[in-house]
């Protein structure tokens, strides 16, 4: 008998909006693009030293991170090797790329950022969450055109029926000039608050709503 | 020299993105690395391009790091004896 995955919780990010399972939590559309993922960090009280330091992109995939696991505290259920981590966008890290080609663009002033060139490969962003919840498990990082919910429902759906992993961190998150949108949910075998099964078109109408 | 010190507190705070930080938090004897600033690695790649950037010293050998770095009034008599 084929084995059922399901959506257990959500946390979306776009448009000056932070939601949570679907109910609106801390909105404000005054914020300009970028500036309202440092805004959503301080609203929630989050606390990490290294936050400041990362980039956009991770800046982003952070705060997103941090009220999905505290909303489903996936690490208190699960061992580490057991929770895998599948991301996509479509922007890359495009826009820390243009930044660091900015440092290197001019032969007489010629001045390299590491703390910007650490930062220009987007699977990064999936480091700094596994490194602040210890999570230890399978990885991947996807560039598609646009959300692509046949392929991340078949691949995060194979990961877990083959038992490389009990449950995944999933989803979108994609910033390019000033424009953001985090779509990040977790999978688990079992089902939970919201009753989706993590299906192509339950996560069309997700992603869409 | 204590000029000095204060710009480059200033300076600290832009390189290392230290965005909850002001100036009159950091302590200039303090260690920068292994104390409450959380300064990494990465960082200290960065201080290293602060100094050439910002004051035109380059620091060839790596070994002379840990006495430059040690704080910033370590950094500030470095910088006084070797500004271009």
């Amino acid at each position: 008998m084929e084995q059922k995955n399901y959506i257990t919780s959500l946390c979306s990010i776009k448009n000056g909006i932070v939601s949570l399972d679907g109910v609106s939590g801390f909105s404000d559309k005054s914020i300009d693009g970028v500036d309202f993922i440092k805004a959503a960090y301080k609203e929630y009280q989050l606390s990490y030293p290294k936050f400041y330091k990362m980039d956009n992109l991770c800046k982003l995939a952070f705060v997103a991170s941090e009220l999905l696991l505290k909303n489903n505290p996936l690490t208190k259920k699960y061992a580490s090797q057991d929770i895998a981590i599948v991301i996509a966008n479509s922007a890359s890290s495009l826009e820390i790329d243009t930044e660091h080609q900015r440092t290197i663009s001019d032969k007489n002033n010629y001045f390299p950022s590491p703390s910007v060139f650490v930062y220009t490969l987007p699977n990064i962003l999936i480091g700094e969450i596994a490194i602040r919840n210890s999570i230890k498990g399978e990885n991947s990082f996807f560039i598609f055109d646009k959300f692509d919910a046949e392929f991340m429902s078949s691949y995060i759906n194979s990961i877990l029926d083959s038992s490389k992993a009990k449950c995944c961190i999933t989803g979108w998150i994609e910033l390019y000039e000033n424009k953001y949108e985090a779509f990040l949910y977790t999978v688990e075998q079992q089902e939970g608050t919201l009753k989706t099964e993590h299906t192509a078109q339950e996560l069309k109408k997700l992603y869409n709503h | 020299m204590d000029a000095l010190i204060e710009q480059l507190k200033g300076e600290i705070i832009k390189q290392l993105n230290l965005e909850d930080l002001k100036p009159a938090d950091i302590d200039s004897d303090a260690a920068l690395f292994g104390g409450g600033l959380g300064l990494d690695s990465i960082d200290a790649l960065e201080l290293i391009v602060l100094l050439e950037k910002n004051y035109g010293i380059k620091v060839s050998n790596p070994a002379d790091g840990k006495k430059i770095f040690q704080s910033v009034r370590t950094m500030a008599e470095y910088i006084s004896a070797n500004k271009k």
